[in-house]
């Protein structure tokens, strides 16, 4: 069916909206009590995530048990099965919500299912046990409002994860979906174009352009044909937003892109993502294909005579991709190396054509600033950078997960009160955000408003939103080398300071983890980092060294302790570290020596066993199979 | 390890399909390497003759992008995550006792050709790390004693 006019789009979100009217309802946020076929509710919706988190848990087998005990129970009319993208709270996935009365499940496992459905989906009783217990009160709480990893997030690039299936493009349409398109598309672009300015909107991949701006350097270069590009090439490790997004509510990206087409004058689409995405490239598939059944991609779209179509092109694992130049010659089945800019993409491009290249949460935002207006998102956030920001949280913390958050929250808000602090009741050593480009930031660190130009001046970068906590068992030398393998591996290998300078720098690492490191290293290590940051081509280069800066900077402690003293505070590098048994200690049970894998532990029964450190690997199996607590390391 | 005359005609057709196209070169590995499992010499050969483009351009490619592999992989091949996340829930160690339960260095498969062992960086399951996969399915929240009995299911 072709929708043919913005008001046959609008009586489509009409009749769409009814069916969602249930989950809207119960979006207000309340304690309801839990309905139930029983106690008289007409009908029910149970929501399954379906994020790649969820399914890696068996969401998948999670879904088809509900299918099937539905059907078994004779409800199956009365009760829709939903899978949407990702809620975000993939520590406690797969998670279950059911509608309309909001109760949130969390760790849900395959066998749960027939209790659900018997005691919540048909008495109206809620399953208390799998409800998320607040970890300092102790309490159940039944819905995501009253949670405090969500109670501070503000999802405005997330709107429609976890709410809306995203292989059906009724429910995106039912959200407000292609409106902001429509109405572009009635106005003038230089109008649209000024709109997307004035919210304030800056690149969410990194180093945060001002997307306005690059549209209109973009609109500038007149050619026949232009293209627009979504970068989905999320190679940092540890951040997942944009995928999330394309699982959850791939449609937002492609109403951007033509939005943006149409502010620019192009008519082409790309979408370059991961191969390793292989449900966000089926669920980008889908919405491709219901968007052009729908006439809302190819020609005379809406009846207004803009043309746009869209393509997808696969990466192929190259984290230098992410960079857009790079990006453009992997598109055109080149390797993936960066080449000098000028010339910009917006002049000469994808195989000489202007382009123009965003992020998917750049795109993703885009539809709701024009539909709630620029004022809108200009408010939220700060001075210079609007809106909000997607952050992948992990590592040593309570609860790891998807937030999204308006710039300006501290790092503080962020790991206790959304995070839920620590794991384990560790201390906090640091907080890495930015990926391989960006830094580890200390407590000291934790006040300050996140924005791009305050992580910037911390010696950090906004980066794509990776946010990993690190605790005091984390060697911070250990992190620096990490990342620092993580370049070299990654290194295009065309200029000469990212190329060789970064494996220099990761041969002096390896010195000083292994003990044999000289307090000159020390000097020659920042010597390096600083010349890499100022000559490296391209921004993977510029960036790489700031892991090892930002740790000198500000861990330089435990730089120093290693060199001069051997000692590694975290216990991490293994080449400093001496394992001994506790005589006091060992009850002579042997199972440290019938675990070792290179048979260095020796001993009598009932007598102190003894760790022959020159056969010693540290591998630390004596450690894990001792139940006394006698194995020292130090 | 020779390739099969018929598994060259493959590789041709799928040339032929995407109009031997040398744009379109990586969209045609990653489809060989879909039917073939990996990228040998002699396909890379038959792919630059199709495409007219020099057999040292496709090699380019092939060992640019890590997705792209030169050597077959196991049957069920494993991969260890080595993302940042994985890494701070020690992932080292879980990719230590791989090597060791398996026997073999990244990159290499076992000799009766069952396992093979690869790195990766991020599948996005961060909430469950350390992770690895094998095959298709994800294990999560990995311990290394967990892995030899892991490997003996298969």
């Amino acid at each position: 069916m072709i929708i043919t006019s913005p008001d046959a789009l609008e009586s489509i979100r009409q009749e769409a909206a009814k069916s969602l009217s249930i989950r809207e309802g119960s979006n207000n946020g309340n304690s309801a009590e839990p309905a139930g076929l029983e106690k008289g509710a007409p009908h029910l919706q149970i929501l399954c995530c379906g994020g790649t988190g969820c399914k890696a848990s068996e969401s998948a087998k999670i879904v088809d048990n509900f299918r099937e005990s539905l059907k078994a129970h004779g409800i199956a009319d009365k009760v829709d099965v939903v899978v949407p993208g990702c809620f975000g709270f993939c520590e406690k996935g797969p998670i279950v919500k059911i509608i309309p009365d909001n109760t949130f499940y969390t760790s849900v496992r395959p066998d749960d299912v027939e209790e659900i459905v018997t005691s919540h989906i048909i008495a109206g009783n809620r399953v208390e046990r799998l409800l998320y217990q607040d970890p300092v009160t102790g309490q159940h709480i039944s819905d995501s409002q009253h949670m405090n990893f969500y109670r501070k997030q503000m999802r405005i690039a997330l709107r429609n994860c976890g709410f809306i299936n995203p292989e059906d493009i009724r429910e995106y349409i039912a959200r407000d979906g292609y409106k902001a398109l429509a109405d572009s598309l009635k106005r003038d672009s230089l109008e649209v174009l000024a709109d997307i300015k004035a919210s304030g909107l800056r690149g969410r991949g990194g180093a945060g352009f001002p997307t306005g701006m690059k549209w209109e350097i973009a609109r500038k270069f007149d050619a026949p044909d232009k293209y627009v590009v979504c970068n989905a090439d999320e190679g940092d490790p540890g951040a997942f937003m944009d995928r999330s997004i394309m699982e959850g509510d791939p449609n937002s990206v492609i109403e951007a892109m033509m939005i943006c087409g149409y502010c620019i004058n192009a008519h082409n689409g790309l979408i370059y993502i991961r191969a390793e995405y292989p449900l966000a490239v089926h669920r980008l598939k889908v919405a491709i294909e219901q968007a052009r059944e729908y006439g809302l991609l190819g020609k005379n779209i809406l009846g207004t005579g803009f043309d746009f179509d869209i393509e997808i092109r696969y990466g192929a694992g190259a984290f230098v991709c992410g960079e857009e130049t790079a990006l453009i010659h992997s598109m055109e089945g080149k390797r993936g190396e960066p080449t000098l800019k000028p010339p910009f993409p917006a002049e000469a491009g994808y195989f000489g054509h202007p382009t123009n290249v965003n992020n998917v949460e750049t795109l993703a935002n885009v539809p709701i600033i024009l539909t709630k207006g620029p004022q809108w998102f200009a408010s939220i956030g700060t001075e210079k950078s609007k809106g909000t920001k997607v952050f992948a949280l992990a590592g040593k913390i309570n609860n790891v997960g998807l937030i999204e958050v308006p710039m300006g929250t501290t790092l503080r808000e962020i790991i206790y009160d959304i995070g839920g602090g620590v794991k384990g009741g560790k201390n906090f050593k640091a907080i890495q955000t930015g990926g391989p480009s960006g830094g580890c930031l200390t407590e000291k660190h934790l006040d300050i408003p996140i924005d791009y130009e305050s992580l910037s001046a911390a010696g950090s970068m906004m980066g794509s939103g990776g946010m990993i906590v690190m605790d005091e068992e984390d060697c911070m030398v250990s992190v620096a080398k990490f990342f620092l393998e993580f370049t070299v591996g990654e290194s295009c290998g065309k200029c000469t300071p990212c190329r060789i300078g970064n494996k220099r720098m990761l041969e002096i690492l390896d010195r000083i983890t292994e003990g044999r490191g000289t307090e000159e290293d020390l000097e020659t290590l920042e010597n390096l980092a600083k010349t890499i940051k100022d000559t490296a081509l391209c921004g993977l280069g510029q960036t790489s060294p700031n892991p090892v800066l930002s740790t000198l900077s500000n861990f330089r402690v435990e730089y120093e302790e290693h060199v001069r003293d051997h000692i590694c505070r975290a216990h991490k590098c293994k080449s400093l570290l001496t394992y001994s048994i506790d005589p006091a200690l060992c009850k002579g049970c042997s199972a440290c020596a019938r675990g070792c894998p290179v048979s260095a532990i020796e001993g009598e029964v009932r007598k102190p066993f003894v760790i022959h450190s020159e056969k010693c690997i540290r591998c630390g199996m004596c450690i894990s199979r001792c139940k006394f607590g006698a194995i020292n390391v130090h | 390890m020779k390739v099969s005359c018929e598994a060259l005609r493959q590789v041709e057709a799928i040339c032929e399909k995407f109009n031997n196209d040398p744009g379109e070169l990586i969209t045609i590995l990653h489809e060989t390497q879909n039917t073939l499992g990996y990228l040998p010499e002699e396909v890379q050969a038959v792919i630059a003759r199709c495409l007219g483009i020099p057999a040292q351009k496709v090699y380019g490619v092939v060992t640019f992008y890590s997705f792209f592999s030169m050597v077959p992989k196991g049957k069920y091949p494993v991969s260890v995550c080595l993302g940042t996340a994985c890494y701070v829930r020690g992932s080292d160690k879980v990719l230590e006792e791989f090597k060791r339960v398996l026997g073999i260095e990244v990159g290499e498969a076992t000799p009766d050709g069952k396992f093979s062992l690869d790195c990766l960086r991020c599948v996005g399951a961060c909430g469950l790390a350390p992770v690895a996969t094998i095959g298709e399915r994800v294990y999560g929240r990995l311990n290394p004693s967990d892995i030899k009995k892991i490997i003996d299911e298969y």
